[in-house]
Order: structure tokens, then C-alpha cells, then sequence
């Protein structure tokens, strides 16, 4: 078994690692470059929260090998603030209440960012549905959806 | 495991023919990633196909559009065109996975892994998509519903894969429309769906019906017969009834995790129903 | 505790604000630690072999062939853990690792560790179990009778009564009154039968914990749980530790419910630690945490209520039979003593059976036992209404539990809010609101004891005037904001000047589980009692500064005063200027506090849920849902909120699709989040939180629980509204479309 060079940019970044042929790209994330933002909930694209964005498109990274990811270009949660400023959606997430345990927050942040590029003006019915991907277990989705909708209006204005 | 990226369709070919091993081919993985992790294949290689020249476009060709083999779900339902003339494919790729799968999942995945509740192959189907096949005897093509042959397996031979689907473009007056039920808003596998395709006159008479249901037997099943109870009506109640009777008697589902033989009999009907209305509401009646 | 003690009617400054969490930015920037985020040098990875059988008999494990394989470290089966030779396994070692039986699909019964995760799966696949299968059962009514498989021997508790197989293995009993005659007195009297289905918690984060142990017995352990003194304590008992030397530390928490309250993978790292003499890390894989945690019992349940035709309730009895897997658990104790809490009644019985199957091992479930035997009741006593014409808002006023009733399950109440709190219901536009055809409305109460426990608590006052809180229970939702609160608003300073941390088991004395809605009441009495305690030293600085009595000192907003004219004329002297010369008049300043709390306060809450039910489908859909609960006092009210949401939408999905599928062949059908349907955003509407705020006597903040009452009522709430929108009445969880549809079918066919 041998192993597979692989060149990335990851947040900004060019990185480059070896994998071995099954590992899936959130293996890699995590387990080689520790970038532990991006979650493991089910491995199965089921709950989004390995969520991440591979040249510009949502993915589950749980779903995507490593090797496939040869200069490509990769966002994750790691990257959403920028320096000690963070982005509006994360603020949101903070002044909504957003989260409880936290476990599912980068995914849907990642995720909702996704959205907010695509659409700047969603719907609480189209934000619903965007996240219906991302799983979580704790706050019922209300606070969650509150705060998106709140970053959408301040990122508009 | 081995994983090499094709750089050519004729050079995949070659690698999957090669393989003594299991091979898989790679294009969005939302299935093959799925299997690998549960332990249910273990590919001693893995075929990417997504470097392949093409094999990521979509085109506007004499009759038909043509999409590539990794095409995503979200590139298909951005596609303005496709969008206007068929909504009902459109609607049954929207409705696979979450907008994470949508970014990777594709219709040519959807339909090889042949799984009886995949949500494009009915909607395919009722659009007489065909699919264009590259193997060690070169190319061949066929129609969708001839790929699956029996849940997990499909007809295609050693060394083949298919390269892209082509579906005609669709008349003045026409619409075609895809339901399927399932538990969850999102999320989830259909338990039972339908998809209807229809031709009509400017005066708003079904001259031509596709009526195909997923979920309720090993494979795709084309109910000819509920076709023929809307054919020359203005799709009332009264005929979709009947349409929708036919729809249940052709029936023949299992009884799973997901549902029963009687849920999913009865729901067929109701859902075929119901997709030929928003069909006939999208032709413009 | 003297009511002296409580100040819950003065003006709060800082108790009721919303400010942002401690955690917070760690958490939205993906900085926060979760169990499985910790990586080590020379660490190693590990994968748990599991039985793919329901019940079998274990003849022999070979691992030789894994252990030569290249990478593979050590190899652990029952036969590493001495607790095994010595015959004096504990139930939680029973279940953390099969030994002479695998109990359940999924039960572990080796594992491995190597230099990879790929290494350690290709290992799994080079162990050879052999098995002799046993017939196996896997519902509880089955389970019950005399000629079932018996899955467990040796568990019979001497009052089980008889006529039952070995799997039923205790029995609980509560009420009081005359029943014969309370059902006589009744105008109409509906008894039936129901069925609820396991539910897992489904928290996100899956098991994970990374262990070292060395030779000499000494071992640190890193894992995500709602309780690491527990872990300490179950672990050391398992590896015949003493409790001082295993040092557990806990993660952040991604999520729990109470499945995290309890040990599954823990002893197995430090086995294989200990074995390869290297770190390892464990993490469960989706599937492996639904096989192999805690989910909820399932439960079979019979009920019977009168009622008059003006809506008194004259008798309430309830049967429970719940089977929560391999082991005996006590939750049907705590179904039989809920049931029928909400309502003040004269005649009253309520009866338990815990049985074994062949299934996990139940752990904990926010408020156990409760939603099944509540769900019952609430749903009868609907029906009562419905088919006696009565407004089932107004009857469950007119029999509410209240100060003073004589609690079905033998405690009279003190103050409660149930009738605050339905009388908000009442008034709320939620209530009458139009519905349209094929809607139906849904009314549930809910009701949770809650529980302090054993607690510390140490505060410290740095130098520069802030402050440190120490406390041993992980955060599962906002306790560290909360927490923080109550010491600002005791100490008269502000939010910011106080942070709070979790400690290890090493730092701080004994804390119970994150459990029982007891973070806020428990960890917060004590913060409150630590901050009184620092109070109390500054002041005797003070005094010996100023040169008086230190009765003469008094604290009020973060500053020491002269107690009253007589003291003397001094200014006031800030918590800094105290803080800053601490070294000088005695040494730094602390308070702490170590208590096992009582009087936590029992919590009631009622939900309204209003639901479309698609007639030719059988499809639900939720399309307005408030809920009302009295919280005592909202410390942090956005995270009181969404504890009220989160648990409603929990049982939500417990309603309507979330269940525990187990074929014939006894092995569990949706291991994953794939059929294992939690809801997603698009199922849902908002969720309209109304918190009352009824103070807690027990607390001096008067705070209440507030975590697991509100997954109680949704499921009352969502059958009672199903029921009504199709005027069938529904007796089985889920309602799952294909229930719903037959139920529907079937009616139209009976015409």
C-alpha cells in the first residue's frame, strides 16, 4: 500500500501530505494536520458535521479521499475568521445563542457561509432546508436559524 | 486499495478491465465512500473519473441535453435550461442527499448503484434519458432503465462505465414533475416515489404520458398502463384516479425498515397522482 | 437551608442578562477541545471488535494472527481484565466487554491497537471469534414470559412477583387511596394499552477518549462525558485502581442527554494502554454508538383514568413494562413514581417491571422514564376530555398538583408552578388560534423531580480583583455563562471579571454526573455559598485594616462598607483594593463550597403543538409548537430557551419517526443518522419558548432544573394533536407514516 502525494491550499495555504489511498479527507484534516475544527459525527455524509468547502462547494469532507483532493482548493473552519475579527455569522452564532454543546457549530457555519454567498437573501424556509444536511441535537434549529438570518441582514447592509 | 485518476475514458476502461481485484468507479463517492466506510465493499481500486476531459459538462447539443458522468447534482440544478425544460429530473436530484451531497453526487452515480429507491432513475426514465457507455469494445449506448437489472447490480460489463446521459429536449406543452415520500423533509432514502412525464396539446389534452414508479419492485418499474388512463384527457380526477388504480395494482414492493408492502402500494398511486397534476400545472395548464 | 438564606425577590443585576458564553469564540471558531481532538505523541489508535450476534455463547477468541500483523500494538479480549479472573466483574466491565456471552449486537468483545486507524480495521478483520448462538428476545412483552430466552440469570430482586420469566427482575409499586372506589365514582372510565419505542439521544459528538496508563498503576485519561468523577470511579473499580491515581479530564461535550453519563470504551484504552504501554485513543464510529451506548428503554404500558362528567379525575392507574437491555436498571421506578405527577388525586397506583432483552445496556435519557409513562397518562386523560366534550386545558387546572397535594408517588409539594403554568398556556394566542381541516391541536403537562447531589466549588479571588470558579461538571449547554452569573451577581461585580473553568478529577473534591437538571441548581448553589464564603474572609480583611469588629464589615456592590454608623466612618473598599493587598493581611483569598445538595425542586412544564396530518400519506407535519415552563429563575434565559427547544424537538422526533428497528434476526436495522430519523431543520417550525419564572425555595436565586422536563410533554403533545387532527386515537410511538396511514385505512374500511 503505498501512499499518495497530495498538493492542497488549505485556508489560504499550500500544504502538501501523504495519504494512503482510503483515507478520506477529513482523516487527513484531522488526523495528519490536526486541523480538528471539522468534525466526525457519522462518516456518512449523514449530519454535515464535517462540512467544508472544496474549490468553492460545499462537501461533506467525510465523503471526499484524500487523494482526491490534489490542487484543489479547501475551506474550513479554521478559516472563516479573519484574525481576531470574526465573521458576522460567527458573531451571530454568539449573540443568538446559537449553540449548546458546540459540536455541530463549524459544520453549520461552514455551511451557512456556503448559503449566504449563494443567496444573500434567503428565506427562514430556504435556510432550513440549505442546513437540513447539518444535524443538531441540542437548541431544536430555532436559535441556529435566528442567527443565519441575522447575519444575512448585517452582511447586507 | 489503489486509487489512480483517469486521464482519458479509454484509460479508465483499461484500468477497470485490468483489475483482477473489485474495482469502483469514483466521481462523487457519496455511495462508494458510504459502502467503503460500512464495510459493505472493500475496492482494491478505485477509478477517479473526474480528470477525464468533458466529463464535467454539460451541453446543449441537436435534440438533447448531454451531461457528463461526474456532473454534480447542484451543476445540473443550476443549469438555467434544464431547469426550464425539466423541472421533474431537476426536482429528483434536488431531493438526493443534502446540499453537501448535492455538491458531489451525480446522476450516473445515482443510477449505477442501483439501488431500487434512487430519486433520479424514475425521472430519467419518464424523460427517456439514454445513457452513453465506453468499454473495451468502445461505445455503446442504451436506455436508463436498462442499466439497473436487480437492487446493487447493474448491466454493465467488465471494463465498462458510462461516459454521460442524454435527454431530449421536450416539446411545447410539456412537463414532467417527481414526488417521492419519505419520513423527513430531507435526509432521506424514498420509500416509495413517482415521476410523470407529459405531452400535451395547446388545448391542454395528454397526447403522451410517462408514469414510472421507484421503490415498489427490484428495479424501476414503467406503468404503460396508468399512461394510457390519462392519454386524451385533461388529467381530471376521474382519470387519475383510474391512472393512479393502475399505479397500485403493478405493485410489487417489499416490506423493510422504510416501509410496507401496503404503505408503499398505496402511496404509489397517491403520489403518481399528485406529480401528474404539478406536471400538468407546469405545462402551462 | 433557611429561607433567610434567599434573596430571589431582590433586583438582580447580572442574573437574567444574556451575556455571551466563555466558550464561545473557541467554539464558533473551531479552536474547542472534544474528546476526539486530543493527539499525543506516539499515540496509538483503536478499533473494538464487536458480536454481530444478538446472544451467543463466546468459545474462544484466537487473536494471534492480529497480533503478528505489522503496526498492531497490543490485542485485548475479557481475559486482560483481572475483575474477570477474580469473579467480581461489575455490570458496567459486563458491558464495556463481553466475557463468557455477548449479550446484545454490538456488544464488544476485543480490540486492538495499532499505529493507524487502517491498520487497527485490517487487524479486526484477523481475530477469530468463535460462537455458539443463543436464541435471543428483544421485546419486552416477549421478554416477560415464562418461556423466553432468559438473558441474564442471577438479577431476580425478591419482591418480583411471580409468573414471569428470569428477565423481569424488579418491581415497583407508588400510590395511594381507595381505586375500586374512585373508578366507581367515575362517569366514564378509558383504559388502554401503549407502546413506545427506544430513542437514542443522538448526540453528535460519538464516544471518544484518549488513555495512558503506565505499569506502576498510574493512568490519565481524556474523554468527552457529562460526568468524568464517574468515569474515575467506574474505571479505577475496573482496572483495580485507586481513585487517586487515575486522573480523568474532561473534553468539551458534544452533547450528551445522559448518554454520556455512564462508561463504554473507557476501561478498554487504558487496557490497551496499559498492555502497549503507549497513549491510546478510541473513538466510536455512528454505528457503534447506536449498537453499543445507552439508548432509552422501550416500554409497553397499560393505563386506566375516570373521570366525572365535569372533569375530576376519581382514579389513575398505570402498568409500566420497560426493558432497557442486557442489565437491570431502575427507570421504569422512575416512570411509575411520574406518571401521574402532575394531577392532585385521591386514588392513585402506579406499577413497575424492568425486564432484560437482548439489547444495549439503557443509559440515562433526559428526564428517564418519564416521557413513556407520562405520555400514556396524557394521552387517556385527552381522551377523557375529548369524548366528555371538555376543554383539556381547563380539566388539567381543575386537577393540577399543587402546594400542598400528596404527591402520587408519596411526597407532598412545595411551591410548584404547573398551574402558573398552565394558566399561561390559557392565555396564550397559541391556544386559541383556528385550526383548518385536517389539523389537530395537542395539550401535554410534563414533569421532572431533578436532583443536586454531591457538589464543590472553589472561587478565587486573583490579585487583581477577578475571579476564578472552579467546578467539576463538563458544560453540556452553557453552565460556565451561568455559573459566572451567579458569582458576579453575589460578589456585585460584573460578568466579565469572572471566569469559569471545569477542573479535573485531581483538582476538585467529588461532583456528581451532569445529570438530573442539576448544573445550574447544585454548581450554583454552591458558587453562590463559595462567593459568600470569600465575601465573608474580605470582610475580616477589611476589618483588620479598618480596625474593627468583623461584624462591623458588610459587602455591598463588590465593595466592603462600614456595617452602620456605629462601625465607624470609613470608604468603601473595592473587591481590587482588598484582592490587591490580600498578601499583606493574611494570604490570598478563596471560598469554596462542598455540599450534597437538596431541594432542587421538582419542574413542570405543557406544551401546545398543532400538526397537519396528510390523510392519504400518513404524514405529520409540526406546524406550531409553544412551550411553557416554569424555570424558578432563568439565570441565562437564551440558554434556559434552549433547553425548552431542544428537548421539545427531542421528543418530537421520539413521537414521529425516531425508533430503535430490530429484525428478526435481533440484529439493530438503522445504525446510523440515516434511519435513525432526528429531526432536521426543514421538519420544523420555530419553537416558541414562554419561560415562568416560580421561585425554587431550595435555591437562593430560586433557580429550578430546567433541562429535562421540556422532552417530556412533545410526546403527548404530538400523539394527543395527531389523534385529534384524524379523530383516531393513536397508542403507538413513533407515528410513523406507515402507522398513521393503516390506522387511517383501516377506519375508512370499519366506515
Amino acid at each position: 500500500m503505498s501512499q499518495v502525494h497530495i498538493k492542497t491550499k488549505i485556508n489560504g495555504d499550500n500544504i502538501e501530505f501523504l495519504c494512503d489511498p482510503e483515507e478520506t479527507l477529513l482523516d487527513i484534516l484531522r488526523d495528519k494536520l490536526h486541523l480538528t475544527g471539522t468534525k466526525e459525527g457519522c462518516g456518512t455524509g449523514d449530519c454535515g458535521a464535517c462540512s467544508i468547502t472544496l474549490d468553492g462547494k460545499l462537501v461533506c469532507s467525510c465523503l471526499v479521499l484524500g487523494a482526491e483532493a490534489d490542487n484543489s482548493e479547501i475551506s474550513t473552519i479554521e478559516g472563516m475568521s479573519n484574525g481576531e475579527k470574526l465573521h458576522p455569522l460567527q458573531q451571530k452564532f454568539l449573540d443568538h445563542a446559537a449553540l449548546q454543546c458546540g459540536v455541530c457549530t463549524p459544520g453549520i457555519l461552514v455551511a451557512a457561509k456556503s448559503l449566504l454567498e449563494k443567496n444573500p437573501d434567503p428565506t427562514e424556509s430556504e435556510v432550513r432546508y440549505w442546513l437540513a444536511g447539518n444535524l443538531c441535537r441540542c437548541t431544536g434549529y430555532d436559535k441556529i436559524i435566528k442567527a443565519v438570518l441575522d447575519a444575512a441582514k448585517e452582511m447586507r447592509s | 486499495m489503489r486509487y489512480v485518476a483517469a486521464k482519458s475514458a479509454e484509460e479508465a476502461s483499461n484500468f477497470l478491465l485490468q483489475e483482477t481485484g473489485v474495482s469502483r468507479v469514483l466521481a462523487g463517492g457519496t455511495d462508494v465512500l458510504v459502502q467503503m466506510k460500512s464495510g459493505m465493499i472493500e475496492p482494491d481500486l478505485i477509478v477517479d473519473i473526474k480528470k477525464i476531459p468533458g466529463i464535467r459538462n454539460i451541453t446543449e447539443l441537436d435534440g438533447f441535453f448531454r451531461i457528463g458522468a461526474a456532473v454534480s447534482g447542484s451543476e445540473v440544478k443550476d443549469h438555467e435550461n434544464i431547469n426550464k425544460m425539466l423541472p421533474g429530473v431537476v426536482e429528483a436530484l434536488d431531493l438526493i442527499g443534502s446540499t453537501q451531497i448535492q455538491g458531489r453526487c451525480t446522476m450516473v452515480g445515482n443510477l449505477c448503484n442501483a439501488s431500487p429507491a434512487a430519486d433520479s432513475v424514475p425521472a430519467l426514465v419518464a424523460v427517456n434519458a439514454k445513457v452513453n457507455i465506453i468499454g473495451p469494445q468502445g461505445e455503446r449506448s442504451c436506455n436508463v432503465e436498462e442499466i439497473p437489472i436487480a437492487p446493487g447490480k447493474t448491466s454493465l460489463k467488465k471494463g465498462e462505465f458510462i461516459v454521460s446521459v442524454d435527454i431530449p429536449y421536450r416539446p411545447e406543452f410539456s412537463s414532467d414533475a417527481y414526488l417521492r415520500f419519505t419520513p423527513r423533509t430531507e435526509m432521506d432514502i424514498a420509500v416509495v416515489s413517482a415521476s410523470v412525464a407529459i405531452e400535451m396539446s395547446k388545448e391542454g389534452i395528454c397526447e403522451n404520458a410517462k408514469v414510472v414508479l421507484g421503490a415498489v419492485a427490484p428495479t424501476v418499474k414503467i406503468v404503460g398502463d396508468a399512461s394510457k388512463e390519462i392519454v386524451g384527457t385533461k388529467l381530471d380526477e376521474s382519470s387519475l384516479k383510474k391512472m393512479s388504480l393502475k399505479c397500485v395494482e403493478i405493485c410489487e414492493p417489499i416490506s423493510d425498515k422504510r416501509g410496507t408492502v401496503e404503505f408503499r402500494t398505496e402511496v404509489a398511486g397517491v403520489l403518481a397522482s399528485r406529480a401528474a397534476k404539478i406536471a400538468y400545472k407546469r405545462a402551462g395548464f | 437551608m433557611s429561607p433567610l438564606d434567599n434573596t430571589y425577590e431582590k433586583q438582580f443585576k447580572v442574573i437574567g442578562t444574556r451575556p455571551p458564553r466563555p466558550d464561545g469564540i473557541e467554539k464558533v471558531t473551531g479552536k474547542a477541545q472534544y474528546g476526539a481532538d486530543l493527539y499525543v505523541p506516539d499515540m496509538l489508535y483503536a478499533k473494538i471488535l464487536r458480536s454481530p450476534h444478538p446472544h451467543a455463547k463466546i468459545i474462544s477468541i484466537d487473536t494471534s494472527e492480529a497480533e503478528k500483523l505489522d503496526g498492531v500494538k497490543a490485542v485485548v479480549t475479557s481475559k486482560d481484565f483481572s475483575k474477570f479472573s477474580d469473579n467480581k466483574p461489575s455490570d458496567t466491565l459486563v458491558n464495556c466487554i463481553a466475557h463468557e456471552k455477548a449479550l446484545y449486537d454490538g456488544h464488544c468483545v476485543a480490540a486492538v491497537a495499532a499505529l493507524s486507524n487502517t491498520i487497527a480495521k485490517s487487524a479486526l478483520k484477523l481475530i477469530n471469534v468463535e460462537y455458539e448462538i443463543l436464541p435471543h428476545v428483544t421485546d419486552v412483552d416477549e421478554a416477560m414470559k415464562t418461556d423466553s430466552p432468559i438473558v441474564n440469570k442471577g438479577y431476580v430482586l425478591e419482591n418480583v412477583p411471580k409468573g414471569f420469566s428470569e428477565n423481569v427482575t424488579s418491581y415497583y409499586e407508588f400510590g395511594h387511596g381507595d381505586l375500586d372506589n374512585g373508578f366507581n365514582n367515575a362517569d366514564l372510565i378509558v383504559e388502554r394499552t401503549f407502546k413506545t419505542e427506544a430513542a437514542h439521544q443522538g448526540y453528535i459528538e460519538p464516544h471518544a477518549c484518549l488513555a495512558s496508563m503506565t505499569p506502576d498503576g498510574k493512568a490519565d485519561l481524556w474523554c468527552c462525558t457529562q460526568g468524568h468523577y464517574n468515569v474515575r470511579a467506574l474505571c479505577a473499580d475496573i482496572m483495580g485502581m485507586e481513585s487517586s491515581q487515575l486522573r480523568v479530564t474532561p473534553s468539551e461535550i458534544g452533547g450528551g442527554f445522559g448518554g454520556k453519563t455512564t462508561i463504554f470504551i473507557e476501561p478498554i484504552a487504558l487496557a490497551l494502554s496499559l498492555k502497549s504501554g503507549k497513549p491510546v485513543k478510541l473513538v466510536m464510529t455512528r454505528d457503534e454508538v447506536f449498537k453499543a451506548t445507552g439508548p432509552t428503554v422501550s416500554s409497553s404500558m397499560d393505563v386506566k383514568i375516570g373521570m366525572t362528567k365535569d372533569g375530576v379525575i376519581t382514579a389513575g392507574e398505570a402498568n409500566l413494562r420497560y426493558q432497557g437491555g442486557a442489565f437491570p436498571n431502575g427507570t421504569v421506578e422512575m416512570g411509575a413514581q411520574s406518571a401521574f405527577a402532575a394531577y392532585d388525586l385521591k386514588a392513585v397506583r402506579t406499577k413497575g417491571w424492568n425486564v432484560l432483552t437482548n439489547r444495549p445496556k439503557q443509559a440515562a435519557y433526559r428526564a428517564p422514564g418519564a416521557p413513556q409513562a407520562i405520555y400514556a397518562v396524557e394521552s387517556v386523560v385527552d381522551e377523557l376530555c375529548q369524548k366528555l366534550n371538555l376543554d383539556p386545558l381547563e380539566i388539567r387546572i381543575k386537577n393540577a398538583a399543587k402546594k400542598g397535594t400528596k404527591s402520587s408517588y408519596g411526597p407532598t409539594f412545595d411551591d410548584i408552578g404547573l398551574i402558573a403554568t398552565l394558566e399561561a398556556a390559557k392565555k396564550h394566542p397559541h391556544y386559541l388560534a383556528p385550526l383548518e381541516e385536517n389539523q389537530g391541536r395537542g395539550l401535554s403537562c410534563g414533569f421532572w423531580f431533578n436532583f443536586g447531589g454531591d457538589t464543590c466549588v472553589t472561587l478565587n479571588v486573583n490579585f487583581d480583583g477577578t475571579i476564578g470558579v472552579t467546578e467539576g461538571n463538563p458544560d453540556i449547554g452553557g453552565s460556565r455563562a451561568s455559573i459566572s452569573q451567579m458569582a458576579a451577581e453575589e460578589l456585585g461585580i460584573s460578568y466579565d471579571k469572572v471566569r469559569t473553568i471545569i477542573a479535573d478529577t485531581n483538582s476538585l473534591g467529588h461532583n456528581e454526573v451532569t445529570d438530573g437538571s442539576r448544573v445550574t441548581f447544585a454548581v450554583g448553589l454552591a458558587t453562590i455559598k463559595a462567593a459568600r464564603a470569600a465575601i465573608k474572609e474580605m470582610c475580616k480583611r477589611v476589618s483588620l485594616i479598618w480596625g474593627i469588629d468583623e461584624d462591623a464589615v458588610r459587602w455591598e456592590n463588590g465593595s466592603a462598607i462600614p456595617a452602620g454608623p456605629n462601625a465607624g466612618q470609613f470608604d468603601p473598599m473595592s473587591i481590587e483594593e482588598i484582592a490587591a493587598m490580600s498578601s499583606q493581611t493574611g494570604g490570598p483569598i478563596a471560598g469554596h463550597h462542598e455540599v450534597n445538595a437538596e431541594g432542587a425542586g421538582v419542574s413542570f412544564g405543557v406544551h401546545l403543538a398543532d400538526v397537519e396530518v396528510d390523510k392519504e400519506t400518513g404524514s405529520t407535519k409540526v406546524l406550531r409548537y409553544t412551550v411553557f415552563q416554569d424555570a424558578g429563575k432563568a439565570i441565562h434565559p437564551s440558554y434556559v430557551e434552549g433547553q425548552m427547544q431542544g428537548g421539545a424537538v427531542q421528543g418530537i422526533g421520539w413521537a414521529l419517526n425516531e425508533e430503535y428497528i430490530y429484525g428478526e434476526d435481533g440484529r439493530l436495522q438503522n445504525a446510523g443518522f440515516l434511519d435513525y430519523r432526528i429531526p432536521v431543520a426543514s421538519d420544523l417550525p420555530m419553537i416558541e419558548p414562554v419561560i415562568l419564572e416560580i421561585p425554587n425555595p431550595g435555591h437562593p436565586y430560586g433557580v429550578r432544573g430546567v433541562g429535562e422536563t421540556s422532552i417530556v410533554p412533545p410526546l403527548a403533545a404530538i400523539n394527543n394533536a395527531v389523534s385529534r387532527a384524524t379523530n383516531i386515537r393513536f397508542s403507538e410511538l413513533p407515528l410513523s407514516p406507515p402507522k398513521v396511514l393503516s390506522s387511517l385505512k383501516k377506519e375508512i374500511n370499519d366506515g
